[in-house]
């Protein structure tokens, strides 16, 4: 698994659905049928902060993520485009 | 009945089951009973389901119920009975949910899957369809879900089979009559290409008064253990055994009781229920007609805000495997009289034996009953029920006289 760059292009896959819980949100793939959890609004912030062309670390600055977080941002949202959730575009 | 394939995936971190006890802004796993009409009389049904109910949900009502599921963004809902597929409007319900981000998984025992739905069903992307069988011969089977009906799940996975339908599962009851078969059940579904989904036995419907016949011997659930550890993720259980986790390692699946906080159960008639297996006004925590709807019932009854308050073990508290067994299944303890915050019926460590022995027969009755009042159900008038008439027969005296003869009193004989 290639690791995720802040210089990454990602956007949310067009079949998956968000949907925001106390704890931060749930995926739903409707593709995959597979569910994932975003455990921290943190991570749900950054997540819908992609697309439109963004980096990586752009929505890590709209979403106010700090330093030292940013290493397990980064990790979570490798899983996510492991699990189709995510998509990488071409930079 | 229905659990979802939702919940049959790895255990997430112990943090988010925290989160899960307090109950999500919509439920994961969400069955949805469409009748109460069945053309079978299966002696262990959760919904003693039978008869159709009149009171049931209407088309449009339906839709409503899944417009509000899709903006409450609930991905995929279960759709069970009764048999789901003798509402008339059954198959316009599942596109009508499909094409509106609701996913259907349905269970059926196979009545109306004609070669023509069968290939229907294979082109929704978003329709998965479980078959019900509960013994993998016709003579454990039909002792289960009555005579037939053994061919006719066979029949229906063969031509789901035949028309390329890949999202199909297996699905079955684990009872002491059939846990013997499990190897028999994986090959019967890998013939078919589908994936075998084992449950378990609750004493819910009319399951309450087989409970005591049916339900696995301790070593039956030590060996239903073996064989689930054995075979891993590769068969789905709907998080039905948690309780074998004190056996030692826990399974796969988020092993807590889902109901009222991810879990929960719509009848035919709107009625709103804690889990599938609760039917009973104890754990009834709303009607969809009410005002605020389904999305009211699920963030205000109070019924659901007791079950999302954390939750004391009681006397299980104490046990080392209460982490993962939880004191087992709340519909379980209920429907066999035993205190909620004790052991299930089911403990593998015994710890319910006494309890159980100590109920005095005053088990809770269910609180609904559609059953067939004859079974097996009888044949539906105007197809083929005899209809009983006394016909006098008197012999002609005379030859018969046309309508235009003189004579009024023509053909009359008075005895």
């Amino acid at each position: 698994m290639t690791p995720i760059t802040p210089e990454s292009v990602l956007r949310v896959h067009g079949r998956v659905s968000i949907r925001p819980e106390p704890f931060g949100a749930l995926l739903y793939h409707f593709g995959t049928r597979r569910l994932s959890f975003l455990k921290s609004p943190v991570l749900l912030h950054v997540v819908e902060s992609l697309g439109e062309g963004r980096t990586v670390a752009q929505a890590l600055d709209d979403a106010d993520v700090a330093p030292q977080q940013r290493p397990g941002v980064l990790r979570a949202l490798a899983t996510l485009r492991e699990s189709e959730m995510l998509v990488e575009e071409a930079a | 009945m229905s659990t979802a394939t939702l919940l049959e995936r790895p255990a997430p971190a112990p943090r988010l089951i925290e989160h899960f006890e307090r109950g999500l802004n919509s439920p994961i796993c969400l069955t949805w009973e469409l009748t109460y009409a069945c053309n079978l009389s299966c002696v262990h049904c959760l919904s003693a389901s039978g008869r159709r109910d009149p009171r049931e949900l209407t088309t449009e009502e339906c839709k409503a119920v899944i417009d509000e599921l899709q903006r409450m963004q609930v991905f995929y809902v279960n759709i069970g009975g009764g048999e789901p597929t003798v509402r008339s409007d059954f198959w316009e319900l599942i596109d009508y949910a499909t094409s509106h981000d609701v996913g259907v998984k349905f269970s059926t025992n196979g009545v109306k899957i004609t070669s023509e739905i069968a290939e229907r069903l294979a082109r929704n992307d978003y329709v998965d369809i479980q078959i019900s069988l509960d013994g993998a011969t016709a003579e454990v089977n039909d002792a289960i879900r009555g005579p037939g009906s053994f061919d006719l799940a066979m029949r229906a996975l063969q031509r789901l089979s035949d028309a390329g339908m890949t999202r199909l599962k297996l699905s079955v009851v684990c009872t002491r009559t059939n846990i013997g078969q499990l190897d028999e059940f994986k090959a019967i579904a890998d013939r078919f290409g589908a994936q075998l989904r084992l449950t378990r036995l609750r004493p819910a419907g009319r399951g309450a008064d087989v409970w005591h016949e049916l339900h696995p011997t301790q070593d039956q659930q030590r060996e239903l253990y073996q064989w689930l550890l054995a075979h891993g993720e590769e068969v789905l259980t709907g998080d039905s055994f948690f309780h074998l986790s004190a056996l030692g390692e826990s399974l796969p699946g988020l092993n807590l009781c889902g109901a009222g906080r991810v879990v929960c159960l719509i009848d035919p008639i709107g009625d709103v229920y804690a889990c599938p297996f609760a039917i009973h006004d104890e754990f009834l925590a709303g009607n969809i007609r009410s005002e605020g709807g389904f999305d009211g019932v699920w963030r205000h009854s109070d019924l659901f805000a007791r079950l999302r308050e954390p939750q004391t073990g009681g006397a299980c508290s104490s046990c080392q495997f209460f982490d993962t067994c939880r004191g087992g299944c709340m519909a379980a303890k209920f429907f066999t009289g035993l205190p909620l915050d004790g052991p299930d019926p089911e403990c593998v460590r015994g710890f319910a034996d006494e309890a159980l022995a100590a109920v005095d027969g005053e088990r809770p009755k269910p609180s609904g009953d559609h059953s067939h009042r004859t079974s097996p159900p009888r044949p539906r008038a105007g197809k083929s029920r005899p209809v009983k008439l006394t016909l006098q027969l008197s012999k002609p005296t005379a030859p018969p006289v046309s309508a235009c003869n003189a004579n009024p009193l023509a053909g009359l004989s008075i005895d």
